[in-house]
């Protein structure tokens, strides 16, 4: 479970957000809103580690999360604005890739299925540059189904995406919320889960 | 660990391959620069065999210097250095991965080539050799070296001109002892060793510090 105490970041010389205290059960959502420029991107970075807070505690299993270091990066799966993925390689290649990094062994008929399920279907073995921004999203997003990291600390994942995707998308995300898994998410839009605890965060003001 | 090693290294050198204007320009600059020299000092003997080992070395030098900016710069724009450095895996070890391509892209080509390159400066074979082989031994060091300029430098404006002026000064006894040894090997009966371990000692000091100091200025220049 995760746990923020008294967490403070600012960006140059503005304090974005003081005092911020939160907990995440297995099993939850927790919903980041808040208008543009109100830190929803900080937090999520100072959450995975990515950047030092000012001030306070980021704790995991009720342990420093910078003391656990390799420990907390296996159990987290980061998605930020970039994709994080390489227009030279192909779809696949950059799902073997971002998988073995991880240090899961996936075998090479479930990468190619995982890719057939996020819709890529026929366009496996293109150079991801090849794409359109919502199928980037897409490859991108197939190591939702491959990871098995129990936090997900998801930045703005729904832009870019069709209908289809994002059907997809919550259906995912649902379904990791069900099976105790942990959400941390940035979105303009709502997301319906039926089960699990929904919680709600707003920055700024 | 050696899984992640050889996935970062085959991933650096797949891009590369499909890259390939990127490892040829710096093989072509290398050539050039070197090739520039006998045609602007004309074609005595003595000149040529002075300047040949230096010149040689300098030019190596700023050849792979060429990519070093792109060494991280190009994983930082498309978000897949935010992913490297959370995967769970130690970072100095990736970033020996991609020193590796790197040497293997910039420095390898340029060592295999020199003999040619030293025909130019009308140098004798055991000079040529030296040549090559002390460019196969200091190669990965500048690498070694330049990674953490360019782990530094990263997302700076102007980091290129930067990298340079952080990275050339720390080349320098790189370069001395490179060209020393080419130069002392045209003398008969004096010894190239010396030169050759204390190049191999540095070889030994940058592979066991430089990763480390690449990872940390790399989580430094992300944040």
């Amino acid at each position: 479970m995760l746990e923020v105490m008294d967490l403070a970041c600012r960006r140059g010389d503005r304090q974005l957000f003081s005092e911020l205290s939160f907990a995440l059960e297995p099993g939850s959502l927790l919903h980041v809103r808040g208008r543009n420029g109100s830190g929803k991107t900080t937090l999520l970075r100072a959450l995975c580690g990515l950047l030092a807070p000012e001030a306070g505690e980021i704790r995991w299993k009720g342990e420093d999360s910078r003391r656990l270091g390799d420990d907390y990066r296996t159990d987290i799966l980061y998605f930020g604005h970039l994709n994080g993925i390489k227009g030279d390689l192909t779809g696949i290649e950059n799902l073997r890739v971002s998988t073995t990094l991880e240090g899961n062994r996936v075998g090479e008929e479930r990468l190619w299925s995982v890719l057939g399920q996020m819709g890529l279907a026929g366009f496996e073995d293109l150079p991801t540059r090849m794409l359109s921004q919502g199928q980037k999203k897409r490859v991108a997003l197939a190591r939702l189904l491959v990871s098995d990291a129990p936090l997900w600390i998801l930045d703005e994942p729904f832009t870019a995406l069709d209908t289809d995707a994002v059907d997809l998308l919550q259906t995912l995300i649902a379904g990791h919320v069900e099976n105790s898994g942990m959400v941390v998410l940035t979105t303009h839009q709502e997301v319906p889960i039926t089960s699990g605890r929904i919680r709600r965060l707003h920055l700024g003001d | 660990m050696w899984r992640a090693f050889t996935c970062i290294l085959a991933r650096d050198l797949r891009l590369a391959m499909r890259r390939r204007t990127d490892v040829l320009t710096t093989l072509f600059f290398f050539l050039i620069v070197t090739s520039l020299f006998p045609l602007g000092v004309g074609t005595e003997k003595q000149v040529l065999h002075a300047l040949g080992p230096g010149v040689v070395w300098v030019a190596a030098l700023l050849a792979s210097m060429l990519a070093l900016e792109r060494l991280f710069a190009a994983d930082q724009e498309d978000g897949t250095l935010e992913q490297i450095l959370l995967t769970p895996q130690p970072l100095s070890v990736l970033v020996l991965a991609k020193v590796a391509a790197h040497w293997l892209l910039t420095g390898l080509p340029l060592a295999l080539i020199a003999p040619l390159i030293a025909l130019q400066y009308q140098l004798p074979e055991t000079p040529r050799m030296a040549m090559m082989l002390s460019l196969l031994v200091g190669t990965p060091i500048l690498s070694l070296i330049g990674a953490i300029g360019a782990a530094l430098t990263l997302g700076l404006r102007g980091g290129g001109i930067l990298l340079s002026l952080l990275i050339l000064p720390l080349y320098v006894p790189v370069l001395v002892y490179g060209a020393g040894a080419v130069t002392v090997s045209a003398i008969d009966f004096a010894d190239t060793r010396p030169y050759f371990s204390l190049l191999g000692a540095f070889l030994l000091l940058s592979l066991i510090f430089s990763p480390l100091a690449a990872a940390a200025a790399l989580r430094i220049s992300l944040e």
